[in-house]
């Protein structure tokens, strides 16, 4: 019978670390809101959101051009990041002979690894003086931290895509290419469109990668609180609003600064219920079970 | 398009695309540790990883940053560890697919993918303000032991899913009891795929910077009690960058990190080689 006891006992240990991961979500979740939901309620949700001055000496908090400069450095990320990434995983699916795909596998784990810092750092010595001579201003820029973003998430859409291809039955390949049609066509009309909704989520995560990036764009995009006017032009984000000022908020100031932080955490929710949800999906279109 | 460009070309054309988009890859990443490692390695000699700052970190060595590095790192996988593999056998082993396994999925999720400037967020107002903790490397290790916690869950799960079932079924056809089979039986042959977890549970913590930016202080002396302050070396990277303090060692530390996360790296591909060699063996 002490058996049976130890086993119980076991299992009631077990049970409270796997359901650790929710207590912690709930509770970054409401201390965030503690700290921040002051804010809210008194600068008001609009004037907070869509105010487009931050001017914490005069108490005025409004993080629209933060959100702009989230935005902003996100999507361009992404304009250089998909093209580039689902090149280089159709590549790796389909193309890459075993010995290239020995030398890119370990590639992409490096380039995820790579510290946040370092990159910033890496930024900073040579994009930011590149942008100086070649495009004016200071250098420190939409498009410096936008270059930055796009190494960063190159790792994430490309290995999730990667995945999203290899799980395509490869009886479609063969079916494809029986048929007669190129190694290029069978990609383009039969692997990729299966593929699709492994990539959209891989776009995704990515995305949420992007604009959760703190270090690595504070250390290049100028941090002045702004809508660009172009994108040699510096701007500020998010994150980077969070981690500059933190050191010395006060009061509401400090309240507003995990109201920031209450956007951040909605965005990165929302995207992810997106991603699960086509994953979901996928499933009940396709059928099969696999995918 | 296609009617101008026969299939035949289309295909040579995209193959090539293929190709250098492969090739650009690489080029990107020894672009950047090329970059930091040929401006970086000059500096590092046994004065720079031994010595003690001097300004700032202006000269002298890093010594107090690479344990700073380490005790929070370490603080963090002793919290992390524990949960990380006791929620992966909870969700292997015990529980069915039922909604509390979709919502503690999901949890780990969000948590893997929460930024991390809002982990800091967290870490002052739990760790640093609520609990009282102060700036300190506990502050600094327990945060970070949250965002590590996740990589850890994922890679341990895996790793217990992926041993045999047949070893489960012959513990238990000979009487052990479910513990007894999970703790004699399931860990031992999942154990390598569980340090991998830890391992990159382990990278996560040495690169992170801006979690604990406003948890773990900014120390220059090494922390002794956990709850002295420190400076881990990337935050000690990006002080020396952004306030000019000395360009030479911010290369220095720059490389540090680098092959610091090289090396982890390198341990976790030979390891999971290792352990799938050996799972194919059998």
């Amino acid at each position: 019978m002490t058996e049976k006891k130890e086993d119980k006992f076991v299992q009631w240990v077990l049970f409270a670390t796997g359901i650790s991961s929710i207590l912690i979500i709930i509770l970054i979740i409401a201390f965030i809101f503690r700290e921040g939901l002051p804010a809210i309620l008194q600068i008001g949700f609009f004037n907070f959101i869509f105010g487009m001055v931050w001017n914490p000496d005069n108490g005025i908090y409004g993080v629209f051009p933060m959100i702009v400069g989230t935005l902003l450095t996100t999507l361009i990320a992404l304009l250089f990041a998909v093209p580039l990434s689902l090149c280089c995983s159709i590549f790796l699916a389909e193309i890459a002979p075993p010995n290239m795909r020995k030398i890119l596998k370990p590639t992409i784990q490096g380039l995820a690894g790579i510290p946040s810092v370092v990159y910033g750092f890496f930024g900073l010595v040579i994009i930011v003086p590149f942008m100086r001579i070649h495009f004016g201003g200071s250098g420190f820029s939409v498009l410096s931290a936008s270059l930055i973003l796009t190494v960063m998430i190159l790792p994430t859409i490309i290995s999730i895509s990667e995945d999203a291809l290899r799980s395509v039955p490869y009886e479609y390949n063969e079916a494809s290419l029986a048929l007669g049609a190129t190694q290029w066509q069978t990609i383009k009309n039969v692997i990729f469109p299966a593929a699709l909704p492994g990539i959209i989520t891989a776009i995704i995560l990515g995305m949420g990668r992007a604009i959760g990036e703190t270090m690595a764009v504070i250390m290049v995009a100028g941090n002045v609180v702004q809508i660009p006017g172009s994108i040699f032009e510096p701007v500020r984000t998010l994150t980077s609003n969070i981690a500059l000022e933190m050191g010395y908020a006060t009061g509401i100031h400090y309240n507003a600064l995990f109201a920031t932080g209450i956007v951040l955490l909605t965005v990165i929710i929302i995207l992810l219920l997106i991603a699960n949800y086509i994953n979901y999906k996928k499933r009940v279109t396709i059928g099969g079970g696999y995918l | 398009m296609n009617r101008i460009i026969s299939p035949k070309n289309s295909q040579k054309i995209m193959e090539t695309i293929f190709w250098a988009s492969g090739i650009f890859t690489v080029f990107l990443l020894i672009l950047v540790i090329g970059y930091i490692l040929v401006n970086g390695l000059p500096v590092i000699n046994l004065n720079f990883i031994f010595g003690q700052p001097i300004d700032n970190g202006a000269a002298g060595g890093i010594l107090p940053f690479i344990i700073s590095t380490i005790y929070v790192t370490f603080v963090a996988l002793v919290v992390a560890t524990p949960l990380g593999v006791g929620g992966a056998v909870y969700l292997a082993e015990y529980a069915g697919e039922n909604a509390l396994v979709k919502a503690i999925r999901f949890g780990s999720e969000i948590l893997a993918s929460i930024p991390s400037i809002v982990f800091g967020l967290f870490g002052f107002a739990f760790f640093v303000v609520y609990l009282d903790f102060g700036f300190s490397v506990l502050s600094g290790g327990l945060t970070l032991a949250l965002m590590a916690m996740p990589t850890i869950l994922r890679t341990a799960e895996v790793a217990i899913e992926s041993v045999p079932k047949s070893y489960s079924e012959g513990s238990m056809a000979l009487g052990a009891s479910k513990w007894q089979t999970i703790s004699q039986v399931i860990l031992p042959a999942a154990v390598p795929g569980i340090i991998t977890g830890v391992i990159l549970g382990m990278a996560r913590a040495v690169e992170e910077t801006a979690a604990i930016l406003y948890t773990v202080g900014a120390a220059i002396q090494a922390p002794v009690s956990i709850f002295d302050p420190g400076q881990p070396l990337p935050l000690h990277l990006y002080t020396l960058a952004t306030e000019g303090i000395s360009m030479p060692f911010a290369y220095g530390t720059a490389a540090v990190l680098v092959i610091l996360i090289l090396v982890i790296t390198i341990v976790t591909n030979t390891l999971v080689d290792r352990y799938t060699k050996k799972m194919m063996g059998r």
